[in-house]
């Protein structure tokens, strides 16, 4: 029977949206991952080496033991925020003969295995080796690394128990706060106590113990929980959010683009993704801090110009690049509605440029780092609203990727193709390469002047771009219909 | 007038749909019946211009359906659940659907006004989005959906499926009255035999993309089809 569900897991994986089709992506994700897991193993293989090195008096292993706790509550903390449990994957199974505990089992047991608990491990592992290559003691170092994976799936199961009840999640970043600010003021020494706990398990692996009960008792009272909720309006229901209906009728100034308008607001407040897209936006406006605070880039300027573009354009990039996927799942209502395709672009497209302007606004404070940054901003703004608003309108028609906007927000690549990763090179790359051009061999001001005017001179052939691009959209009517239709 | 001259679609070598000729007048209430795979839902496709033919073209009131778009004015159609947008209320939807079509929001008020008894009080006013209705009501939103702004023709596909019986009797009265004075012509496709007789002057049977029977409606019909359909 297990075996049974594995297989099934193991379709679904496979024939999942995001591992399906485009090969680029593929690629692309695979090798984030292994960034991912690479630099976990880097960590953990050369920490013990760099903490030595770096700090000669103490021992690596009490160094990293004494912020164990810290990492543990930051681990749960991003559980909470990221990591939920698969439950409804077992709704076709509930009425066939199965027992229920079985199912309670499996969807424990497999999540167990579930990325944040394998990430861990490839830092703790290679830590251990090291540990027991350089002389510790082999006994105490193995209880330890079974402490740390036994606290690990602790974590994951705590987080189910907790259950998304933002009571505990307050009580978690309150804890953490705490403790860190118990630290930072000396009151108590947080990190020698944590450090003692786990040291002590290094000395008397038999201490490790104690972590099997915890998860054993996690494990029995997370089973004993769901158990009970295997049922359709419980643990499986899929939860129904009242709307929230607010006036818009202030859109109505727009003219005819107002309901499309009406339609996008919407569109990106009642949805998880396109939420995430929009408040990741004003994220983005700090970009620039990294940028113009670090030593290494005062002089790189492309650099500088890359992250000038970036504090506006947060909202057109990441919202852009999937226009018209967004719509991807009524696109075949539209496409039998009587309107003109160009109200429909030209929406989008008053979107991107709003954002823009407001995110421009707000990115004034700027000015103290100094008239050049803010002169970057604003070239970087002019071309974002220029250039790259109807670029992307264009590179839309490409997308024939449909995108659930029922699924989650963070970390979903639903409706990503290679057009999207193509698409950066014009977008970045181009107005950098040119401001260095200019920069270098005609002078300062130049870059700023080259960049800004590409964007004027693409606002003033907005209305000749636009009749181009409505053409290509309505050309790939038929095969973005298709491709849209399909499920994701 | 819709006129059907010639219509196949071919996926590889597979023949989804190939109908010889077929005339609808103005005024007309047409019915498609055919079982799973007969080609319904891409014939209505076609209609709107969703698919292309492989050969043939559509023509509605004079308009070659694709190579203008002047035919969207006039219709209305409700093909499936992805003809809602999941994430508005259905007020909000309405409120969009009668922006395309040059109602403004009194205009809409008025209009579904008249649908009081077919909502049943469960569509509404109920604080919920389009995606967390049922199937049914989902429905009866997309229905009326297809019927706003005096659309000359109307296209339903499988308009009784998951409709609870009540709201399928009203279903019936509202597309009588639709069709009462002969200017808006319908198009229903169906699985139920009773229902799409009932409404429909003229049934048509599709089998595996061929126009089996084309009969115009009478006492007999339900029992033909009935015989037809048992074997």
């Amino acid at each position: 029977m297990t075996l049974r569900f594995l297989k099934l897991e193991w379709k679904q994986f496979v024939r999942s949206a995001s591992f399906g089709k485009s090969i680029a992506l593929k690629i692309i994700m695979g090798f984030f991952a292994l960034y991912f897991l690479v630099s976990f193993l880097a960590i953990g293989i050369g920490g013990y080496f760099i903490l030595k090195k770096e700090f000669p008096a103490s021992d690596p292993l009490q160094l990293v033991n004494s912020y164990l706790l810290f990492a543990i509550l930051g681990d749960l903390i991003l559980r909470y925020l990221m990591q939920t449990l698969p439950i409804m994957n077992i709704k076709p199974m509930l009425t066939l003969p199965i027992k229920k505990s079985k199912l309670v089992h499996f969807v424990l047991g497999k999540s167990s295995f579930s990325f944040f608990n394998i990430l861990g491990l490839f830092f703790y592992i290679p830590f251990a080796i090291v540990l027991i290559k350089e002389g510790y003691q082999t006994a105490g170092v193995l209880g330890w690394l079974l402490t740390m994976i036994l606290i690990i799936q602790s974590a994951n199961f705590i987080n189910f128990l907790i259950n998304k009840n933002n009571v505990a999640l307050v009580f978690i970043v309150g804890l953490f706060v705490i403790l860190i600010g118990l630290q930072k003021f000396k009151i108590v020494d947080v990190v020698s106590f944590g450090g003692q706990i786990f040291d002590a398990i290094y000395v008397n692996p038999i201490f490790s113990l104690i972590s099997v009960v915890l998860l054993l008792v996690l494990y029995w009272l997370n089973y004993k929980q769901l158990r009970n909720q295997v049922y359709l309006d419980e643990a499986v229901a899929a939860k129904v959010e009242e709307a929230n209906t607010s006036d818009l009728s202030w859109a109505d100034k727009l003219g005819d683009v107002a309901p499309f308008i009406k339609n996008d607001i919407r569109l990106i407040w009642r949805n998880k993704r396109t939420k995430t897209v929009f408040l990741m936006s004003f994220l983005f406006l700090f970009y620039g801090l990294i940028f113009y605070t670090m030593d290494a880039y005062k002089d790189s300027l492309p650099m500088l110009m890359f992250a000038s573009l970036f504090v506006t354009g947060g909202f057109t990039l990441n919202y852009g690049q999937f226009i018209p996927a967004w719509d991807s799942a009524h696109y075949k209502m539209l496409m039998s509605q009587s309107f003109r395709y160009r109200k429909f672009l030209e929406s989008k497209w008053v979107l991107m440029v709003s954002m823009t302007t407001i995110l421009y606004f707000l990115s004034f404070p700027y000015l103290y780092f100094g008239i050049d940054i803010f002169l970057m901003i604003t070239a970087g703004a002019i071309f974002n609203i220029g250039f790259n608003s109807l670029f992307l309108l264009y590179a839309g028609s490409f997308n024939r990727k449909r995108i659930d906007l029922t699924k989650g927000g963070f970390g979903n690549t639903q409706g990503t193709s290679a057009t999207q990763f193509l698409v950066v090179i014009p977008l970045m790359l181009f107005p950098m390469l040119l401001f260095w051009v200019f920069n270098t061999y005609v002078g300062y001001n130049s870059g700023f002047i080259i960049v800004a005017s590409i964007g004027l001179i693409s606002l003033l052939l907005k209305n000749y771009a636009m009749n181009f691009i409505e053409k290509k959209y309505i050309k790939d009517k038929y095969a973005m219909i298709n491709a849209f239709g399909k499920e994701a | 007038m819709i006129t059907l001259d010639t219509i196949s679609k071919k996926y590889g070598k597979a023949e989804v749909l190939n109908v010889p000729s077929i005339e609808i007048p103005t005024g007309e209430s047409f019915g498609l019946v055919g079982n799973n795979g007969a080609g319904k839902t891409t014939l209505f496709n076609i209609l709107l211009d969703l698919i292309r033919p492989t050969t043939g073209s559509i023509t509605t009131n004079d308009i070659v359906v694709n190579t203008s778009e002047e035919w969207k004015k006039f219709t209305g159609s409700f093909i499936d659940e992805s003809f809602l947008i999941g994430y508005l209320t259905p007020e909000e939807y309405f409120e969009f659907i009668g922006d395309l079509r040059g109602m403004n929001k009194g205009d809409v008020t008025t209009f579904l006004a008249q649908f009081n008894e077919f909502f049943n009080e469960e569509i509404l006013g109920k604080k919920k989005y389009l995606r967390d209705l049922s199937k049914g009501n989902q429905k009866k939103v997309g229905i009326v959906a297809s019927m706003m702004g005096n659309p000359k023709v109307v296209i339903l596909d499988e308009p009784f499926a998951n409709l609870d019986p009540t709201t399928q009797i009203r279903l019936k009265i509202l597309i009588k009255e639709l069709i009462k004075n002969k200017e808006v012509t319908v198009l229903i496709s169906s699985h139920d035999l009773t229902h799409v007789t009932e409404v429909c002057e003229r049934i048509v049977v599709l089998d595996k993309g061929n126009v089996v029977k084309d009969i115009q409606t009478s006492t007999e019909t339900l029992k033909e089809l009935e015989s037809y359909f048992s074997v």
